[in-house]
């Protein structure tokens, strides 16, 4: 090997691994640009004038749910790049993922654009880990560029998950809707207005919940186990985040996840906020206890809580999305539905420049 | 039972707890309005057929024939998950209810092929209703039958 121990050294200086579950990277990762392409629905919410672009036909010009996804998917990543000025070449590595079998959204929607890939699943926590690890390999040092999509379709995910979309029933209260959309985020070594100083990958958290309409439910305690396990590897308190920001708990989660803290004496009530909960007016909308799914917390992310931090009006958030690891099998099955959670630390950054 | 076992499921029945529910009564009331209101216009079906001179056989036939395609249009339409919203059981019990189970899937599955689309899927709802239900009427008809033989 060349360079001997020094290039070893000098390797490992790029990052440390901090408490039991966290990273700090000596050198933050740069969070360059974000894109966030919505339905028509999220275009009706709160967000709705944020999002890059809104589109209106559910199909998004294609036959099929699915081939949506994948076109938004794609849209996202070119929009993306379109703002930076950017090529597809000059992106090392894409980390991509949504809720689809075997993942056809992010395969389909990304084949021609001749990006090494990473198809990544987490169910709705995909974009914290694929931010994690998009983070981590610029770190490493082994990709100057690399980007970041994930997506969801409420008309797919309710195809695959629950009934075709024409089927009448009642959904339960605890139920979210599954947000139509993608995120899409360049990540590279400096220039960004928003940093990633550290991540906290998160580990299956299973309190044994078995209603796959109440996610929420079964989310909160992975959310709890690593929004604590970020404070405690960090040495922070909730006070020095602005906000922390979890994926799609919904309404019933944020409450449980709350409380699961409160009773470990971390009190997070004054920096909690939640995507699913912000991305529909519940009132208006009948969207029960919120949105979920991939694009629920990317678009959220690229569209409200990116801007707040380019500006300086955030100093530090911890964004925490989270996922339900389930499909129908596993739930006809009588399995429970595990959650998972991982957690991005990002930073205002003073002297980034503006994209 | 550890204390971690017991701790899960603490939670389990707190979620139980608080997690709202839809109000019964509310919910009740409206499948009693739909429910009702989907019958009525059967019972109106089936009086005008017997008005216009058709044996009673024939007019529950036009009836359900009616009923199952008003469902089948409004499916297409998408307003039948509109209506099952508010009316739940209301619209799921009568017979709109089967033939909205019916046509959903065939709409979703369509794009997947005549075959493996709608041919697989098109009972993937309505299928454990037909699979029991001829069951069920089976065992029914065995004990009729049964009773039939008892009482010579």
């Amino acid at each position: 090997m060349e360079g001997g121990t020094g290039k070893v050294e000098e390797k490992k200086k790029q990052a440390e691994m901090t408490g039991k579950q966290s990273i700090r990277f000596d050198e933050a990762v740069h969070l360059l640009c974000a894109a966030s392409i919505a339905g028509k629905k999220e275009g009706e919410g709160p967000l709705g004038d944020r999002f890059d672009q809104v589109f209106e036909d559910p199909f998004f010009g294609k036959a099929t749910w699915e081939e949506a996804e994948s076109a938004i998917q794609r849209a996202a990543l070119e929009k993306v790049l379109e703002k930076t000025g950017m090529q597809e070449k000059e992106i090392r590595f894409l980390f991509g993922g949504d809720l689809l079998g075997q993942l056809i959204a992010t395969s389909f929607g990304v084949k021609e654009l001749g990006i090494p890939l990473f198809g990544l699943y987490g169910a709705c926590s995909t974009c914290g880990e694929a931010l994690c690890l998009a983070a981590m390999t610029v770190a490493g040092g082994f990709a100057d560029h690399v980007a970041v999509v994930t997506s969801s379709h409420f008309g797919g995910a309710e195809k695959q998950f629950r009934f075709p979309l024409e089927y009448g029933n009642q959904r339960p209260l605890s139920a979210t809707w599954t947000v139509t959309g993608a995120g899409a985020f360049l990540l590279g070594k400096r220039g960004g207005k928003v940093r990633i100083p550290e991540v906290t990958p998160g580990k299956i958290v299973d309190y044994g919940v078995k209603d796959s309409l109440n996610m929420g439910a079964c989310m909160a305690p992975a959310a709890a186990d690593t929004i604590e396990q970020n404070l405690k590897d960090l040495k922070r308190k909730p006070e020095d985040y602005d906000r922390i920001i979890t994926g799609d708990l919904g309404y019933v989660g944020k409450r449980l996840l709350l409380e699961l803290l409160e009773e470990k004496g971390i009190r997070i009530k004054e920096q909690h906020m939640d995507c699913g909960i912000e991305i529909f007016d519940q009132e208006k909308q009948d969207t029960h206890s919120g949105g979920s799914g991939c694009g629920c917390s990317a678009v959220t992310l690229a569209a409200l809580i990116l801007p707040k931090l380019v500006s300086g009006e955030w100093k530090r958030v911890l964004f925490v999305p989270t996922g339900a690891l389930l499909s129908t099998v596993s739930y006809n099955e009588g399995q429970s539905v595990p959650g998972i959670a991982h957690a991005v630390v990002l930073e205002h950054n003073e002297t980034g420049l503006q994209q | 039972m550890d204390r971690n076992e017991q701790r899960k499921q603490q939670y389990r029945d707190y979620v139980e707890q608080v997690t709202p529910k839809h109000n019964l009564l509310k919910n009740m009331a409206g499948a009693f309005l739909t429910g009702g209101t989907i019958c009525l216009l059967g019972q109106v079906i089936l009086n005008f057929c017997k008005a216009q001179g058709l044996d009673p056989d024939v007019a529950g036939s036009w009836c359900s024939l009616l009923l199952v395609l008003g469902s089948v249009i409004l499916t297409g339409f998408n307003l039948y998950p509109k209506i099952a919203r508010f009316g739940g059981a209301g619209t799921l019990v009568p017979i709109t209810g089967f033939a909205n189970s019916v046509a959903a899937p065939a709409i979703e599955y369509q794009k997947e092929g005549q075959i493996f689309g709608i041919g697989c899927k098109i009972f993937t709802i309505a299928g454990p209703v037909i699979l029991y239900g001829i069951i069920t009427s089976w065992g029914l008809g065995l004990i009729y039958w049964a009773f039939g033989f008892l009482r010579g």
